[in-house]
């Protein structure tokens, strides 16, 4: 039994340290350095080696003295199995060592011994590795966009594995991309249409759902559960059975390649989700409120303004947030409407810059910085509001 | 007294909604039905044009006569597809000016031209010579005449209402041999991608729901994917996957783990040997389904981090009492704890999946074996140009749709039931 869990222990922690080695190689061979090999057998077996060494000085020396000595270790071992790398790679190292070993270095042989020790070293390490790898998948094609939009296409053809930012170039050669998406490409005007397009929606959506949301929240009239099953219902519908009659619809109309057109096919599309997320909220503030409202004399446009719409700014804000990313990232309707430059959003700019012939991929990806980074800076900044609106909008997407 | 004040509540109610309700109505619901109507018709891109008569006007000088003027007006249908019935044309001109000799299908009347022109037939073309005459006889001036702009009207067909209808869309529909195909790789992407995001959202969630430092941030980072505009992504991943110059063929060629680049967006199978059997995976399709995992695990993660936080930690104290190791924790507290959650996520994403567009068309465009229904409806309706079939494919998927929300309400029902 203790063997067994002594095996296990040194095996999972092993195979754990040179995972997280292999994620630090990966980055630094993305900085454009050559590394070929990630060592697998020497480093897994001197792992081993050096979990023993821990669980058997277990607490006998002062902890902090321990995991330095034995992160000192590792990393000389690596430093002298891998040829001509920086000193940053090997400080590197040591810092992931240091910090894996504080994360073992409680282990002794007591633990060892007790219950279940070794699914719970298990978990604990999946836990820590699935930190870094959920981190890691998911910031680096973010990661990739920003960097390429900073390159040239001679060095991205040259070495495409080199992701480091070159600041030695100056400013206005590293946003080079950036001037002449801007400039030729007339990104300024497509972000026009995009704000625009992307703010009148929640504008309009607001105007058209807060009355409704409060008549379903509060009043009473035939047919109020049929409509509010029915808002949900209509929400799950998708824009792909739609597009068609709309765009047989809109092109006899004459709405197609106009803004307004695609005003009102958002506006539509998210004020079921706005009608719902907002009745729930209105349905929460006490009724009280509203009767004191009515025996001062206020009529129902009065109530919605003075005492509900105050209220209820949280759920406005987070289902204001949530249309506008909806807008603003909305795709496929803006690909149907739209075919003149001149009304194009910038989700549709960025599709005709990529089936533009031969388009320079540092140009694509600085487009898509500039689609993306607004959004992502609204939701870190609003994110309490937006995880809400999310939360409660989530059955589409 | 109450029932006059219920009477109230009742109008401003309906006044209150009706906006939202028509504007819903006419941009939604009504487009789903007539998407029934389209899809028994016979229509093609081409034919939405609506046909309508066209005359360019040239005004000539006749030479050494400045009192008379040769008026051409250049006639034709727009519309090669389609004839235009009782066309009325009407143009103006200025004061003391006749015409001297007329057809007997044009008048002239208080400085009007009109005519009757009868019935255009497809791609018809006509030219309309008349001479005018200043009545003054003075010299006549070309500009003030060029200014007027001809008129014309005329009745053309419809085609969108008519009500000629056929079975051949939908028959065409069935009977193409893609179609079992195109239904398998559908519900192949809907289920995978489904299953993948939920099982990555429990593993997310698990994970954020432990004490470690940087957790708000790590939250934050987590939805990234799913905020975030999907042309820029679908764009990054596909720069990421390229065969020659992407990143990752060339980091696991650096690693030596493949000899040669793999073209994961454009090959449609990939031949794997496990354990002496060979599989042959559909790779295009599974890179489609990874990126609509790693797009929409977020929301899984949302809804199940919410439901975890609310699992009561005497729950845990006990099983720790009675020596449950951490597997059978997950197992027998977690798991029944979160099925709820996780069933309704399952229906709502299952459904959205169904109908995803955007990630494959952008990603592969419907390549190398990652046709769906609602590629399909794109490339029927617009790349092929056939309307009616776009349309009859759209009403497969709202059928399929139809019966995926009867399940999901069902299983609402029953969960407001139990509590």
């Amino acid at each position: 039994m203790k063997i067994k869990n002594i095996f296990t222990y040194c095996f999972i922690s092993s195979l754990f340290l040179f995972s997280l080695i292999c994620i630090w190689k990966i980055l630094v061979t993305l900085q454009g350095i050559e590394l070929t090999n990630f060592n697998f057998n020497k480093l897994f077996i001197f792992g081993i080696i050096l979990c023993a060494i821990n669980l058997l000085i277990g607490k006998k020396l002062n902890l902090n003295i321990k995991i330095i000595l034995l992160a000192l270790l590792f990393s000389i071992f690596d430093y002298f199995i891998s040829t001509n790398l920086p000193i940053w790679y090997s400080f590197g190292i040591f810092l992931i060592s240091l910090f894996f070993f504080n994360n073992i270095k409680d282990y002794d042989k007591n633990f060892l011994s007790k219950n279940h020790s070794s699914q719970k070293l298990f978990f604990n390490f999946l836990t820590l590795f699935g930190i870094t790898l959920f981190s890691f998948v998911i910031l680096f094609p973010f990661y990739m966009m920003l960097v390429t939009s900073f390159k040239t296409q001679a060095l991205l053809l040259l070495n495409p594995l080199d992701f480091s930012i070159n600041f030695a170039q100056g400013l206005p050669e590293l946003f080079k991309s950036y001037f002449i998406v801007f400039k030729d490409y007339n990104f300024g005007r497509y972000m026009l249409t995009s704000t625009i397009v992307s703010l009148g929606t929640v504008i309009i959506t607001l105007i058209f759902a807060i009355p409704a949301a409060y008549a379903v929240a509060r009043l009473n009239f035939f047919g109020k559960n049929f409509l509010s099953t029915s808002i949900l219902i209509i929400y799950l519908f998708p824009a792909i059975v739609l597009v068609i009659p709309l765009y047989t619809i809109f092109s006899q109309l004459g709405l197609r390649n106009s803004i307004e057109g695609l005003l009102i096919v958002y506006t539509a599309t998210t004020l079921p989700v706005a009608i719902y997320m907002l009745q729930g909220y209105f349905k929460s503030i006490p009724k009280e409120l509203e009767e004191a409202g009515i025996i001062d004399g206020q009529n129902w446009l009065g109530i919605i303004f003075k005492i509900i719409l105050p209220l209820s700014l949280p759920a406005i804000s987070s289902v204001a947030l949530y249309v506008f990313m909806i807008a603003w990232n909305e795709f496929l309707f803006s690909l149907m409407f739209l075919d003149r430059p001149n009304t194009f959003t910038l989700s549709r700019a960025i599709q005709f810059l990529n089936i533009g012939a031969e388009t320079p991929r540092q140009y694509l990806m600085a487009g898509s910085v500039v689609v993306t980074l607004p959004i992502l800076i609204i939701f870190v900044y609003f994110e309490k509001y937006l995880v809400s609106g999310l939360t409660a909008g989530s059955v589409k997407g | 007294m109450s029932s006059k004040l219920a009477k109230i509540e009742k109008r401003t109610a309906y006044l209150l909604i009706l906006p939202s309700v028509l504007l819903v109505f006419s941009i939604i619901l009504f487009p789903i039905f007539s998407n029934i109507w389209i899809s028994f018709k016979n229509v093609e891109l081409k034919d939405l044009r609506i046909p309508e008569p066209r005359a360019k006007k040239l005004v000539k000088s006749i030479k050494d006569n400045p009192t008379q003027i040769k008026i051409i007006y250049k006639l034709r249908n727009s519309s090669l597809t389609q004839e235009i019935t009782n066309v009325k044309f009407k143009d103006k001109y200025p004061d003391n000016i006749e015409p001297i000799s007329l057809n007997n299908k044009c008048q002239f009347k208080s400085n009007l031209l009109k005519c009757e022109l009868g019935n255009w037939p497809k791609k018809y073309r006509e030219n309309l010579e008349i001479v005018f005459q200043d009545t003054n006889n003075q010299e006549i001036s070309k500009k003030e005449l060029k200014s007027y702009k001809p008129k014309l009207s005329g009745k053309s067909q419809n085609i969108l209402l008519t009500y000629e209808f056929t079975l051949n869309n939908f028959k065409k529909v069935i009977k193409d041999k893609a179609f079992i195909d195109l239904l398998s790789t559908t519900f192949y992407y809907t289920f995978f991608g489904t299953i993948g995001a939920i099982v990555f959202g429990i593993l997310a969630a698990q994970m954020v729901n432990q004490k470690f430092f940087g957790r708000t941030f790590m939250r934050s980072v987590l939805l990234f994917p799913y905020v975030a505009p999907v042309v820029a992504l679908a764009y990054t991943w596909e720069l990421l996957l390229d065969p020659t110059s992407g990143t990752l063929n060339n980091l696991l060629i650096n690693y030596q783990i493949i000899d040669g680049p793999i073209n994961l967006l454009g090959q449609k199978y990939v031949t794997l040997n496990i354990l002496g059997f060979d599989f042959k995976l559909r790779l295009a399709l599974t890179t489609v389904i990874i990126f609509e995992i790693w797009r929409y695990f977020p929301l899984a993660f949302l809804f199940i981090l919410a439901r975890l936080q609310a699992v009561p930690k005497e729950l845990y104290e006990a099983a720790d009492v009675d020596g449950a190791n951490p597997i059978q924790k997950f197992l027998n507290i977690t798991l029944p704890q979160i099925l709820a959650v996780i069933s309704i996520l399952f229906m709502i994403r299952f459904i959205w999946n169904f109908n995803k567009f955007e990630d494959i068309f952008l990603l592969t465009g419907g390549a190398s074996g990652t046709r769906t229904l609602p590629i399909n409806v794109y490339q029927q309706g617009f790349s092929i140009g056939d309307i009616g079939m776009g349309s009859a494919v759209s009403i497969v998927i709202v059928v399929f749709l139809l019966i995926f929300m009867f399940i999901y309400f069902k299983l609402l029902g029953k969960r407001a039931d139990e509590n």
